[in-house]
């Protein structure tokens, strides 16, 4: 069971938690607009990297608050944890696919 | 009769000869002493044989003296306290304990299953998969119980388990799992710092190897410093030492479970049976030892063949000879250490064959000096004897792996060692990489991926003194590295030191019929019944990779999960493809490192705390009255009230034409209820469902469908405007904290600017639904301040005020197309208003009614339950449901609703139908399908191809107010093929049935707008 350190209340198990998917995919602005497979790769694709991942986790049992994670999905270590909201570490992943 | 343990050593062990216990075995009884595993009581009493092998009913017996036992699997305890398959090895003996060999019959002494052993060559590796071909059938009716009947191990309770299990969580510095030698050291000197320790060892005491030796530590008796290390670290304030205790399970970050045996050893009860230890440690120390491999020669596996370091200990912790005269055969220096223990009990020797040409060192001289025979270059080739090992054949290893001429050696036990092999299994676990070591010939941990070290045996220190010294230093080093001050340095013990000869392989002996020959019985895998032959078999069927190898032999399946097997399994892999081991790669180490009882892993959570059970505050009324209950989620609903002697159709009648021609009330207070606030709550519920919410005014309310972002229904509800920045959601009682995490999800990741908040107030509000004709009138007796008429209180609109005395919300909405009102009074309330509403009804005939009536009365009204009637691939438009999707506003999902998938005009629609015989009712989950596939199925061969369906029943009643059954069901284009007949197909039946509207009551809704 992995130990993950929640921003707002500190290190915690892993059955607190939720992990909520990839992380840095923002809603398109105007859904409307966009052609099918520009809406389908929002909607279903996810990127499935060997190595940092940046994921969204939710403190679901706990403070019920969401946040973000950067986690090597070989070895599960946690890189980086920061709010919803925030720039994920440059140095730790490349671009992303939004800003939230 | 007891028995007189007549091979009980007349002094010396670790044994109480003052507490004499007694016990019985396959119905004899025995005598034992405390301080006994059964095994040693036992071999105490001449018994080495205890069980038959597991394909060919070969007569086994005790092997080992610990977990890595193969064969003394044990039917133990009676009744409520009956276990399948604990080792005799493990189990310590108490009086009054009953135990039975498993895998025999009738008896272990006289198996009538034997004659599968000199037809053996019969069953090699993948016989099930060569013999057993034919009709499918045959597999359940004949091969698979007949195989059951003669394989197999100990059988599972069958009374209630009579124990308590729990769980414990806790954190440490350091946890050090074993012991011995180097963990106990390793436990103190980090524990003398101050940092939290926990040692942990699966015996009843601490020791480990020491326990079977005689080497001496501090210049006095090895006992004399395990009682003084053991008091030392328990005067450490943060020290912990559990016994009986085995670290099971190593997980991420340090994470260890780990199943603490509280009450087996004096046979149950009184206490909790065992604890599920959950510890999260900042640094674990791996002290696991080492298991002893088994040499493979021809007839290694007769009673009476046993390991040596196991000899050792029952000969030096146990005080037991496991027999008179004694060959020692081994490949390494350690037996030499077991002829010499032999020899200091008094217990002859005949002689000790080593394989190696030039045996030396401090132990092999010792044995030289005492007159000991020693047969060097040589091995055992064969075995004589039955239910016990009469004598063995030795014969000199020529260089070209062929055996020179043999000679007989007479004897009644064997002690072999075929070298050790790292107890690696944690390590593996916990992810670390594991290296081949040349010098000891077996696996040891390399790169770790945790914050952990090893230490003693399992990193191949097979001397006390490397064993002490790693432990003492790793110990030290740990507690720097964590932060404690560890400048008072604990001195290492001194030991005697020892000059080691190395081990030289020997994976399988050579045999007098040649090698891998299938008419030899060189074991490898005793539980498993698994020989060389088998795996050169595997080999040559083309089974290279060692995963297939072992799925094809069964070597290291199994309760020992091979663990005297898989080495020797690897070298001879190695062996016969001519490859080194390490290329041959190691198989997977998993989690349980030993079985854990499912008692352990469910702990207290059984019977009512097994999962919370949610009630309303009406629950005792409705139970009071008769009501049976269905489950939803963890809620207890009343299901119907069934009247004396009433059928459960009469009763699910007689509740909904109540609702249709006078009144029902029905509790409602499990429905999800989320009240939503802030200024952009309206903003927020527009991006949440599928409609339009700004125009929505306080005191009214609507309905509102969810959608996933890939347009499919989650979940639908009513909401109602309270207050200009109040909203009062309802959602289906089963997804209540779905939603709600679905609004929470939006609101922090995606519209952090939208100022709105949810409140869970589901168990705020209990709610009861007064419907039928005669609602209103019974609203107004019990609200006389309300204004009830049509036109002051009309459908959709809430309303606030006293009812029964009890201040309210009053939503006037309907669920079963009648004249309604939702009634939400605050929890603790519920019931008062529900006696009153029960009371007041009792003039218009009111009648409680149940979920199975709720789900009719639905039904005919033609509202379908999101989550019955839809399966997540249902978007609005496939309900019929259109108008309540807006084309002025996004919404989630709305972009995927014009994809060309679900566009497309082919998709399920959910439509009503109706059987042609009014009486059947077609059960939920029936396929449909047309006429035109019905006749090419009854004219193709019986079964031989699939009839594509057409849909399939979600939803299925029989409708008392209607006369004949009604049904929803999800059709291909449904909503273009009204009128059509479709076939349910099911049971060997096969129903017409027409699609029709599903609206199948007041079209009009003359009822629910009365």
């Amino acid at each position: 069971m992995l130990k993950i350190t929640c921003p707002y209340c500190g290190p915690r198990d892993e059955i607190e938690f939720r992990c909520g998917g990839e992380a840095h995919i923002t809603r398109p602005k105007e859904p409307g607009g966009l052609s099918d497979d520009a809406w389908a790769d929002y909607v279903f694709m996810r990127s499935n990297p060997k190595g940092n991942h940046a994921e969204r986790w939710l403190h679901v049992n706990g403070c019920r608050r969401w946040f973000n994670a950067i986690r090597d999905t070989v070895t599960h270590e946690f890189k980086a944890i920061y709010r919803v909201g925030d720039s994920p570490p440059a140095d730790l992943i490349g671009p992303t696919r939004g800003t939230k | 009769m007891i028995g007189d343990q007549a091979y009980r050593l007349p002094a010396g062990g670790l044994i109480d000869r003052d507490r004499v216990l007694s016990f019985t075995f396959n119905g004899h009884g025995y005598a034992g002493f405390a301080g006994d595993t059964l095994a040693s009581a036992l071999l105490a009493n001449g018994v080495h044989l205890v069980g038959r092998s597991l394909k060919y009913h070969r007569p086994r017996g005790i092997v080992a003296a610990g977990v890595e036992e193969p064969n003394a699997l044990m039917q133990l305890g009676e009744g409520g306290r009956a276990e399948p398959n604990p080792l005799a090895t493990m189990i310590e003996l108490y009086d009054d304990l009953v135990a039975r060999s498993v895998n025999v019959w009738p008896s272990v002494d006289n198996d009538l299953m034997s004659w599968l052993a000199p037809i053996s060559r019969l069953f090699s590796a993948g016989f099930y998969y060569k013999t057993f071909m034919g009709p499918p059938p045959a597999w359940q009716s004949i091969y698979e119980p007949a195989i059951r009947k003669a394989a197999g191990f100990g059988k599972a309770p069958e009374n209630p388990d009579a124990d308590v299990y729990d769980h414990t969580f806790a954190h440490c510095d350091v946890l050090v799992v074993g012991a011995g030698p180097a963990g106990l050291m390793a436990a103190l000197a980090a524990a003398r710092t101050g940092a939290r320790v926990i040692l942990m060892d699966e015996r009843d005491r601490p020791g480990g190897s020491l326990l079977a030796s005689d080497e001496g530590i501090d210049g006095g008796p090895a006992d004399r410093w395990i009682d003084e290390a053991s008091a030392a670290l328990q005067a450490c304030a943060e020290a912990r030492v559990v016994m009986r205790t085995t670290a099971f399970g190593y997980y991420d970050s340090n994470f260890i479970a780990a199943l603490e045996r509280r009450s087996d050893h004096f046979g149950g009860g009184k206490t909790v049976r065992h604890r599920l230890w959950q510890v999260r440690a900042r640094h674990v120390v791996l002290a696991t030892g080492a298991h002893e491999r088994p040499l493979v020669f021809d007839g290694n596996d007769r009673p009476g063949i046993m390991l040596a370091g196991a000899v050792s200990t029952y000969v030096r912790r146990y005080a037991v000879a496991p027999g008179r005269r004694a060959v020692v055969v081994t490949n390494n220096d350690s037996a030499h250490g077991t002829a010499l223990a032999l020899s200091d009990a008094g217990i002859d020797v005949a002689a000790v064959v080593d394989a190696r040409r030039n045996p030396v060192g401090t132990l092999a001289d010792a044995v030289a000096s005492r007159g000991i025979q020693v047969l060097a270059g040589h091995t055992v080739i064969g075995t004589s004897g039955n239910k016990r090992v009469t004598g063995v054949s030795v014969a000199e290893l020529m260089g070209d792996g062929t055996a020179g001429k043999p000679h007989s050696l007479t004897c009644d036990f064997v002690a072999m060692s075929g070298g050790w092999s790292p107890v690696v299994h944690l390590f593996s676990q916990s992810q670390g990489r594991l290296t081949y070591d040349d010098q000891i010939c077996a696996f040891i941990p390399g790169e770790s991926s945790q914050a952990q070290s090893c230490v003693g045996a399992v990193v191949g220190h097979f001397s006390l003194g490397e064993c002490l010294r790693g432990g003492a230093e790793a110990g030290a080093r740990v507690a720097r590295e964590l932060g404690f001050d560890t400048s008072d340095e604990l001195a290492t013990p001194t030991t005697v030191p020892q000059i080691q000869g190395a081990v030289e392989p020997l994976w399988s002996a050579p045999t007098e019929r040649g090698r891998y020959d299938r008419r030899a019985k060189q074991f490898v895998d005793f539980q498993n019944d698994t020989t060389a032959a088998d795996i050169s078999l595997a080999l040559q069927e083309g089974f290279e990779s060692i995963e297939h190898v072992k799925r094809y032999t069964l070597t290291g399946f199994g309760t020992d999960q091979g663990k005297t097997a898989n080495i020797n399994a690897l070298g001879l892999v190695a062996e016969v493809l001519g490859r080194p081991i390490p290329e041959v790669g190691t198989t997977t180490f998993r989690p349980p490192y030993t079985p854990v009882t499912f008692g352990a892993l469910a702990g207290p959570y059984v019977g009512n705390l097994l999962d919370p059970v949610r009630e309303t505050p009406m629950h005792d009324w409705h139970a009071a009255h008769g009501a049976l209950f269905e489950n939803v989620g963890q809620w207890r609903r009343a299901w119907y009230y069934p009247r004396d002697g009433e059928s459960f159709q009469a009763a699910l009648d007689r509740e909904c034409l109540a609702v249709r021609n006078a009144v029902g009330v029905f509790d409602a207070s499990t429905l999800g209820k989320i009240e939503i606030g802030g200024p952009d709550s309206v903003e927020f519920l527009n991006r949440i469902y599928t409609n339009g919410w700004s125009t929505l005014k306080v005191g009214r309310a609507r309905y509102g469908l969810m959608c996933h972002e890939d347009g499919m229904v989650f979940d639908d509800g009513t909401t109602t405007r309270i207050a200009e920045y109040r909203f009062f959601m309802t959602t289906t009682s089963g997804n209540a904290a779905v939603v709600l995490d679905w609004l929470e999800e939006w609101s922090q990741t995606e519209w952090p600017e939208l100022q709105v908040y949810f409140t869970s107030v589901t168990e705020q509000w209990a709610t009861v639904t007064i419907a039928g004709p005669h609602a209103r009138d019974l609203l107004a007796v019990l609200a006389p301040d309300l204004a009830v008429d049509r036109e002051s209180f009309p459908f959709m609109a809430m309303r606030e005020g006293r009812v029964a005395g009890v201040e309210a919300r009053i939503i006037r909405i309907s669920f079963s197309g009648e004249l309604s009102y939702e009634i939400y009074v605050p929890w603790w309330s519920g019931l008062v208003l529900w006696e009153n509403v029960m009371e007041a009804g009792a003039r218009f005939s009111i009648a409680p009614y149940g979920t199975e009536a709720m789900h009719v009365l639905r039904a005919e009204k033609g509202y379908a339950v999101i989550g019955h009637d839809t399966d997540g691939t249902v978007t609005p438009h496939d309900l019929g449901m259109s108008w309540a999707v807006s084309k002025k506003k996004d919404f989630i999902g709305r972009r995927s609703l014009t994809r060309s998938d679900t566009a497309r005009a082919d998709r399920k629609h959910l439509v009503g139908l109706v059987t042609k015989d009014p009486a059947i009712v077609v059960p939920e989950g029936a396929q449909l399908v047309s006429e035109m596939n019905l006749v090419a199925a009854r004219r193709a061969a019986r079964g031989s191809h699939p009839v594509p369906m057409e849909g399939y029943v979600s939803s299925s009643y029989h409708s008392a107010a209607l006369g004949h059954s009604i049904a929803f069901a999800l059709v291909k284009g449904g909503f273009d093929r009204i009128g059509e007949t479709l076939y349910a197909v099911y049971d060997g039946r096969v129903v017409p049935s027409e699609i029709v509207s599903p609206v199948f009551y007041d079209a009009e809704n003359e009822r629910r707008d009365a």
